[in-house]
């Protein structure tokens, strides 16, 4: 391979070789290791591993449980977003800090504290006792972590590009009559669309591969309160290498086809600005 | 800019919205995000704090601490090594498949921690593809702290590169072809005019990956094997106390992880607001 001719700069055999070798070795031989395993299985052996009523019911908690927690996090991150960048308040630097939290906080503690929380004793868990709603190691507890640790994809994402939205377009609308409300669905809205979608994708790719925050909440009732993580470490613990490996590849495959989705739309975004 | 806009009465919300959307904004970030953190430390002085340093200086408790340190200490290293090998490469030089490598170099982003565990047992594991080689020569990786530092590396992989790569592309190459006209070798170029350009964005990433090491759970969970006082870290004590429902144990090693999440976020803040500019291109 031939670097860019007129470049002196010296070290690309260097630095490529050695970025090479470590990727190779940290990243993609481990990783080509699960589907050599996967595809040493046979057909019959991978669907009965991967798909078996337990593991499905741990997809449908998993999927759905990401998909409902970044949901909620969309129409979070946005108010969260939009008040950082067009609002003045006190406190406002220190909000934005925080919201960074779930990134920096070890994921077992997130957890913890959270069952603490949200447990029949705890600050909230008690107050929603009494309206007779179970939060802690029941399917909405799985949600509520996921939430917890998806909320910053959402505003990290949308926030710049709320930054960077000319006022021009709103002025006009609004010289032109429109009320606020239409200007925010007309006009703003779809501006940051393809940054929430992002923001969205990430934080379901995010809460799909969860574990440590929500092992401890879900209460890990098999077929009831069980992520397909969590079933990954049981199905190791039991020395069942194969059943392991099979719901891992599938959980693999369905990261890949986000991040698929994530790079698109960001493609289609650029694409967009630069003809716009 | 926003903040302009904003002042202008048609353009804006009126004061009871504001006031509302700010309210439920905070509202969401103290129940959601400062909650938990004060239940951290809350839970860790509840039976008092004899009782939380008792918990801290419990034999298991420290070893966790000590190979906590000792993983963090092997792998950001490697980290930053090969983080800045690989910004330098992209950053620097054109060459086909660059794309490709940058998007293979944030791979491990996208793996469930638990995945990432797993491969390497899949590797190194007593029926591993490698394993039965390296245990015949007496090496143990999986329930050993060489797969909980393999582990590690994977998860953090990204980190310093991903930070450094927009930065360096941002900041071209004209520095360094002077340099090299100037008859300076590649090391020298490296550490007198690229190193100086970007140390506070390497050292923004080095913070994002010590925190990550320090924190993995689910990856260092897969292959350490929980062996006590050997190969559990910080984040698995925690774990270990909270299933004997030693409570105070659990959240007292969860407080000391809490405050280096904290320790990271302020770090992270100061250096975003006083070189925000340098460390610009990446947002």
């Amino acid at each position: 391979m031939n670097p860019n001719k007129s470049s002196v700069i010296p070290g690309f055999g260097l630095t490529l070789g050695v970025t090479l070798f470590a990727l190779g070795l940290i990243v993609l031989v481990p990783l080509a290791t699960l589907f050599f395993r996967t595809a040493g299985m046979g057909w019959d052996g991978f669907v009965t591993a991967a798909f078996s009523p337990r593991v499905l019911a741990a997809y449908r908690l998993s999927f759905g449980g990401a998909l409902a927690a970044a949901s909620f996090n969309v129409v979070a991150g946005l108010l969260v977003a939009w008040v950082l960048v067009r609002y003045e308040f006190p406190g406002r630097r220190l909000a934005d800090a925080i919201v960074d939290l779930p990134f920096a906080l070890p994921t077992a503690v997130a957890g913890i504290a959270l069952t603490a929380i949200y447990g029949p004793h705890g600050a909230i868990g008690a107050m929603l006792g009494v309206l007779g709603i179970k939060v802690a190691f029941t399917p909405l507890g799985v949600i509520v972590a996921m939430m917890f640790i998806g909320l910053p994809f959402v505003v990290r994402t949308v926030q710049p590009v709320l930054q960077d939205l000319d006022g021009e377009h709103e002025e006009a609308a609004a010289s032109l009559g429109a009320n606020r409300l239409q200007v925010f669905t007309r006009i703003i809205l779809p501006s940051i669309a393809p940054a929430l979608l992002t923001g969205f994708a990430l934080a379901f790719a995010r809460g799909l591969g969860e574990y440590g925050s929500v092992i401890f909440i879900a209460g890990n009732m098999p077929g009831v309160s069980e992520i397909a993580p969590l079933l990954i470490v049981t199905k190791l613990e039991q020395y069942d290498y194969a059943g392991a490996t099979a719901i891992a590849a599938v959980m693999l495959v369905a990261a890949f086809a986000t991040l698929l989705v994530i790079n698109t739309i960001q493609k289609l975004r650029r694409d967009r600005v630069v003809a716009g | 800019m926003a903040i302009q806009t904003s002042n202008r009465r048609s353009l804006t919300e009126s004061r009871w919205i504001r006031a509302t959307l700010v309210g439920l904004a905070l509202l969401i970030l103290f129940v959601f995000l400062l909650l938990p953190l004060f239940e951290v430390f809350g839970a860790a002085l509840a039976k008092g704090v004899d009782a939380y340093i008792k918990a801290l200086n419990s034999p298991d408790t420290r070893s966790s601490i000590r190979l906590t340190l000792v993983v963090a200490a092997i792998v950001v290293p490697l980290n930053v090594v090969v983080g800045v090998t690989a910004a330098w490469c992209v950053a620097k030089f054109d060459f086909p498949g660059k794309s490709v490598l940058v998007s293979l170099i944030d791979l491990p982003f996208s793996v469930s921690p638990v995945v990432s565990g797993l491969i390497y047992v899949l590797v190194f594991g007593r029926h591993g593809w490698l394993g039965p080689w390296f245990l015949d020569h007496g090496i143990h990786v999986i329930f050993a702290v060489p797969g909980i530092v393999l582990a590690t590396f994977f998860v953090t992989f990204p980190f310093v590169a991903r930070e450094l790569i927009p930065l360096m592309e941002a900041q071209g190459t004209e520095e360094e072809e002077a340099a090299v006209v100037l008859g300076a070798g590649g090391w020298s170029i490296f550490r007198r005019v690229t190193l100086p350009n970007i140390k506070w964005g390497l050292l923004y990433g080095v913070l994002l990956c010590n925190a990550r090491a320090m924190g993995e759970f689910g990856a260092v969970s897969v292959v350490s094997g929980h062996i006590r006082g050997l190969t559990t870290t910080m984040p698995l004590q925690v774990e270990i106390y909270y299933n004997e429902y030693n409570f105070v144990g659990a959240f007292a090693v969860a407080s000391l992880l809490a405050f280096l999440a904290l320790v990271t976020l302020i770090a992270k803040t100061v250096l975003e607001r006083r070189y925000g500019d340098e460390l610009r291109s990446e947002r």
